[in-house]
């Protein structure tokens, strides 16, 4: 028998031990699951969670994979602890990288340093610009952003299909869905010379700082987590919801934006149909797995990416079906869930006959 | 063990049940006989619910025995003790807003009394004992006192031989406790019995045959209230005597708080709409709020604070200055304070330290954010001093406000507010759930307030509490709030008559 | 005529799932328990009710299997958010992407594959009427199902004691505990339930609809089944005219050419989805009325402190 009592305020040992522990129960689980598949689950495991670290290759692909990871999280973690459930980051992702694609091709052969910015600051705009649909019908309308956002997300990609189909298409190319290449000015640099890790991680790193500070130390934070653990507090402190919930909508659509365009303009380098792969629904598992501080985050990124690379390399030389690496990202969020439960309350088993009001209750009622 | 007595109806024999960190009930014995109104008397705390629980099936003891007509009696659920003839009417009733009176009532009763026609026995009932109910209103739209009936009229629909009423006249008018003395007398005269808790003295004394008093989980006493003055209860009950604060006169100088002809329709689905209030208070002056719950004090308090603001900037007014369309930060850095009723999740933010608690509102008047950015150092001293000025009884001051025990985080508000110096300050229900200790240092602190010039607002259902500490009290009753007139000038009847302002008006409707 | 005949015979086939993951999330929804993972227990029932189909030849093991797979993945969702007390935003979360994933990890042997056609009712005489023939007496067994599913559902909802009692549990968890009803219990009931129709749902699409199976085939269709939810106000028969009205807009996608219109096929492809939103702002911008159909205890977490 489970026996379930309230902690009178949370275990901060658990707070931090129990995503651990879910990273141990998903690699226990995905034991289990290889086993089922057929598959040698010591080499799978070692191919996922090991081999991509073991070349320069694979670590800078590690921080292409975890860049729009870890931007996209920053900002849905600041919106979680608001209580803004913004999950339709993959849309925002998508729209910021068609707007800043959309400028990049505009500036197309245009020389100039500004360039990149320009067509950044755009696919930001239009991350935030997406973002900005949920935020004023929650708002003003009063209306679920939750199912909001993520319609969003259909019509998003539907958007990029026609776009691309359509007057994005490259003029000289037979006819192919797909933009122009964008040219070497709006083309993201390297981080490390020959690879496709880009100076985006960077600006990632920035974000994950920056939000540190202002969740910290800063009355924005301060005011987002009030707002999030007692929105009754809230008003008697004088913070105003609907400006927390456009701020976290703002935050999140930009970092999401963001992620796009330099998906855009990093490693894909066109506006492609297929651009919007699921970064914006793996980030909400990063953020929950960050327990939504901005360096959990950074590594849950990091451990997410690995997943990605990992399964990547168990597909090609195992065989294994590319949708296992899901299956693992679904699995850890839900022993993440599960061992939620020892930061807020204490666990114990307990043996069931020992209950004094289990012999009271043979007892024969008159 | 001693064969038990069947004179008694119910035999308590050394209950006791242990929640982590608290002995809530050790070794409880008492009898209740046949027809007995039985009084069960203790401090907030004293474990008078833990039991009750218990013998209701809702908790299970961890050792010790009941003995029902005799025979043992051990309800695992409350189904089993309904089945028994034992009907409970809870302190917060449990009832459910978004349905009907019959519906509420189905709910609560056994199955095979549910069958048949069950809003004619509910009409037949309730008229007999004079508790008037439609059986087709919805919940939400009842008045406290109403809602009361409907729990009663619920267990009375199932013939039970014990009732159990916690705390049944806190949610009452005067007059409303005495329908309610009535209708418990004759129940008691047809033979059923009454466990009735309570920590109030008078009407234990007035109503009931035998009181068990307990303190710290503990039976203390066991006697004949009628034989006991006031005091001697109040001595067994709280174990020390205690000198009732005493209002000192203060000079009172010019209007602070001017409340003018303030109206404000309300925003929840089943809440009370103000209707013209009026209000001044004046400095060095204590003036009380009193009225039944739910007749709009919480839609007073947020109006005030600024939570809601205000279409007409010059409906309320500080020292002279519109104040009606400002939010709470600047009405506080005007010098306005408040504590709402609502300790965890309003005037604090449970899983957040002390040290940040005390950042939420006190901010503004101690500058606790420069430039936007937080300064904990100050945020912890200004958190300790309160802590040490208020002895607030703490594991850390980094550790979460719901961490603290209800009287000690109401001090803490208290302090945290009080500390920051107000020129007006506004509470709601200031000692409400506190111990007695705890209530006077309270009581102290505020009047200590109003010596030094503040204008002070309580809101309270308590009305011994307002006849002690206030100057002048009004009344509020389904969003309309009656003249503020000196305490010398008022008797409890016509508080009473006030108060049920809004009772009277639904039932001539109903 | 029989081009209206053919929409409305197409306004049913795609009305039909949606009508089996709405009712069941209604259920959910009325004892209090937010259930975002429609689309996920869908997809698993997509794949279920279609790998069972292929296998054995059976359609009835094919469905069978949908209802089982739906509710074996509520079953998880129920065991964190009602014995683990997790979060249910996060957990609905979860479950999507976990039966997105699983779905596709399951479905990768039997994409390409198609199952063999679903029979359809054939009353000689009456199927044969014009008109009213198919659509009333040719229908498929699962479409009369859909329908007596939803009648049933607001019979037990407003008619007897066990949906009095699911009523309360939605709207008041502490009180109905402190009478005694096992709220835990309850919910866990009312969850696979859920499970089950969205599987069965699920099915609809990948045996009837299609049928085939192809990944991520639900598409969104179990955040419109929670959308149609609020649209009907948590009224049963609502959810079914709610459910019906989406049918409609996404068959004017297939016969928008007969129609006669000339519109990009991504944008019709986004009707069904800014329909949603458009309905969503509807139904909700009234706040006090929004508020009033509402469960009081939606999405809260129940925890049995004494």
């Amino acid at each position: 028998m489970l026996k379930i009592e309230p902690r009178k305020e949370p275990s901060r040992v658990m707070l931090y031990a129990t995503p651990f522990l879910a990273v141990l129960f998903t690699i226990v689980a995905g034991f289990i699951l290889f086993s089922l598949l057929d598959k040698n689950p010591a080499t799978a495991t070692y191919l996922i969670f090991i081999s991509p670290l073991t070349s320069l290759y694979t670590i800078t692909e590690l921080l292409v994979k975890a860049t729009p990871l870890i931007l996209i999280a920053i900002g849905l973690a600041v919106g979680f602890r608001a209580g803004v459930w913004n999950i339709g980051a993959e849309g925002q992702f998508t729209m910021g990288a068609l707007a800043g694609g959309a400028m990049a091709l505009a500036l197309y052969e245009v020389e100039g340093l500004w360039v990149l910015p320009l067509v950044c600051l755009a696919g930001a705009l239009g991350g935030m610009a997406w973002a900005a649909i949920p935020a004023f019908l929650r708002t003003r309308l009063n209306t679920n952003e939750i199912l909001v956002s993520l319609m969003l997300v259909y019509v998003a990609t539907l958007l990029l299909g026609m776009l691309v189909h359509g007057p994005l298409r490259d003029p000289d190319g037979f006819n192919f869905p797909e933009s122009r290449l964008f040219h070497d000015a709006a083309t993201l640099p390297a981080l490390v010379a020959g690879t496709r890790a880009h100076v985006g991680f960077l600006v990632a790193i920035i974000a994950v700082i920056v939000a540190w500070i202002l969740l910290r130390s800063h009355m924005i934070g301060f005011q987002i987590k009030v707002v999030g653990q007692a929105p009754r507090a809230a008003r008697f402190a004088g913070f105003s919801s609907p400006r927390i919930v456009w701020f976290c909508f703002m935050i999140s659509g930009a970092l999401a934006g963001l992620a796009g365009i330099f998906e855009a303009t990093g490693p894909v380098g066109q506006l492609v149909p297929a651009l919007p792969v699921g970064y914006g629904f793996t980030a909400i598992i990063v953020a929950f797995l960050g327990r939504l501080h901005p360096l959990g985050i950074l590594a849950g990124g990091l451990l997410l990416a690995l997943t990605y690379i990992g399964g990547e390399a168990a597909q090609i030389s195992m065989s294994l079906p590319s949708a296992t690496v899901q299956v693992f990202q679904g699995m850890l969020l839900f022993f993440l869930l599960a061992t939620d439960i020892l930061v807020n309350y204490r666990v114990s088993w307990i043996a069931s006959g020992r209950r004094p009001a289990k012999t009271a209750l043979q007892q024969p009622a008159e | 063990m001693t064969k038990p007595d069947d004179a008694y109806l119910l035999e308590l024999e050394g209950l006791t049940k242990t929640f982590p960190g608290v002995k809530a009930n050790d070794d409880v014995s008492f009898r209740v006989g046949h027809g007995e109104i039985h009084a069960l008397l203790g401090e907030n705390g004293a474990g008078k619910s833990t039991l009750v629980k218990m013998i209701y099936g809702v908790l299970r003891p961890d050792s010790g025995a009941m003995h029902l007509h005799g025979e043992t009696f051990a309800p695992a659920r409350p189904s089993d003790a309904r089945a028994h003839g034992i009907g409970m009417v809870f302190q917060h009733f449990s009832l459910f807003e978004a349905l009907t009176v019959k519906e509420n009532i189905e709910l609560g009763v056994n199955p095979e009394l549910a069958k048949g026609d069950l809003r004619q026995r509910i009409i037949e009932v309730s008229d007999y004992y004079g508790l008037k109910l439609d059986p087709d209103r919805m919940i939400g739209d009842l008045s406290v006192g109403q809602r009361q009936r409907v729990e009663i009229v619920r267990c009375l629909l199932q013939n039970p031989r014990l009732i159990i009423m916690d705390e049944p006249t806190s949610v009452l008018t005067p007059q409303e406790v005495d329908v309610l003395f009535a209708t418990l007398r004759r129940l008691a005269e047809e033979g059923c019995s009454i466990l009735y808790i309570s920590h109030k003295l008078e009407e234990i004394r007035a109503l009931c045959h035998t009181a068990t008093i307990l303190r710290g989980g503990k039976v203390v006493a066991t006697c004949t209230p009628a034989e006991e003055t006031a005091k001697s209860l109040a001595e067994m009950m709280i174990g020390a005597i205690l000198m009732p604060a005493r209002r000192e006169s203060s000079s009172i100088g010019d209007v602070r708080l001017w409340v003018n002809r303030l109206s404000l329709p309300s925003q929840q689905q089943f809440g009370i709409d103000l209707k013209d209030i009026s209000l001044d208070i004046k400095a060095g002056e204590i003036v009380g709020i009193a009225g039944v719950a739910g007749n709009g004090q919480e839609e007073l308090m947020a109006a005030l604070i600024g939570e809601h603001t205000l279409g007409d900037h010059e409906t309320l007014q500080l020292d002279g200055k519109p104040i009606g369309r400002m939010g709470p930060d600047e009405r506080r850095g005007l010098g306005m304070c408040f504590a709402p009723e609502e300790r965890l999740g309003h005037a604090a933010v449970p899983n957040m330290s002390l040290i940040e608690n005390a950042v939420l509102s006190a901010r503004i008047r101690k500058n606790l954010a420069r430039s936007g950015f937080i300064n904990f150092r100050e945020a912890e001293n200004l958190s300790r001093e309160v802590v040490e000025e208020f002895k607030v009884k703490i594991v850390g001051l980094d550790h979460a406000a719901r961490s603290l025990s209800g009287g000690n985080l109401q001090k803490f508000i208290m302090g945290r507010e009080i500390l920051q110096a107000p020129t007006v300050f506004i509470a709601s229900q200031p000692t409400w759930g506190v111990d007695a200790g705890a209530a006077a240092a309270i009581h102290q602190a505020i009047m200590q307030l109003a010596k030094e010039g503040a204008a002070i607002l309580i809101i309270s259902q308590d009305l011994d509490e307002l006849m002690t500490i206030c100057d002048r009290i009004a009344v509020i009753a389904d969003g309309r709030l009656t003249e503020a007139e000196p305490v010398a000038n008022l008797t409890i009847e016509q508080i009473g008559v006030n108060m049920g302002g809004q009772a009277e008006r639904s039932a001539a409707h109903a | 005529m029989d081009l209206i005949v053919n929409i409305v015979l197409g306004i049913i086939v795609a009305a039909t799932p949606l009508v089996f993951a709405s009712i069941g999330e209604l259920v959910v929804e009325k004892s209090g328990v937010l259930n975002l993972g429609v689309e996920g227990m869908m997809i698993i029932g997509a794949i279920a009710g279609f790998a069972g189909t292929i296998e054995t030849g059976s359609f009835m093991v094919g469905i069978l299997a949908a209802i089982i797979a739906g509710a074996a993945v509520a079953l998880l969702f129920a065991v964190l958010t009602q014995t683990l007390l997790a979060n249910q935003v996060a957990t609905g979360l979860a479950l999507t992407l976990f039966g997105l994933g699983l779905a596709a990890l399951i479905g990768q042997s039997y994409s390409g594959k198609s199952a063999p056609d679903f029979p359809k009712l054939n009353i000689p005489g009456l199927t044969d009427l014009p008109i009213i023939g198919p659509l009333i007496f040719g229908q498929d067994g699962l479409v009369y199902l859909s329908f007596a599913l939803v009648a049933g559902v607001a019979w037990v909802l407003t008619r007897t004691r066990t949906g009095l009692i699911i009523r309360a549990i939605g709207e008041n968890h502490d009180a109905a505990h402190a009478i005694g009803y096992p709220v835990v219990a309850y919910r866990y009931a009312t969850l696979l339930f859920g499970g089950a129709c969205a599987g069965l749902g699920g099915a609809y699409l990948s045996i009837v609809q299609t049928p085939l199976w192809v990944e991520n085939m639900t598409a969104g269709r179990g955040w419109i089944a929670l959308a149609l939810v609020v649209f009907a106000a948590w009224r049963p028969w609502r959810s079914l005219l709610g459910a019906y009205l989406f049918g409609g807009i996404t068959i004017i996608q297939l016969h928008s050419q007969a129609l006669g219109l000339q519109v990009e096929p991504q944008i019709l492809a986004m009707l069904p989805y800014l329909a949603t939103i458009i309905v969503l702002v509807l139904i909700s911008y009234d706040k006090a009325k929004a508020r009033l159909n509402a469960p009081a205890n939606l999405g809260k977490t129940f925890f049995a402190s004494t």
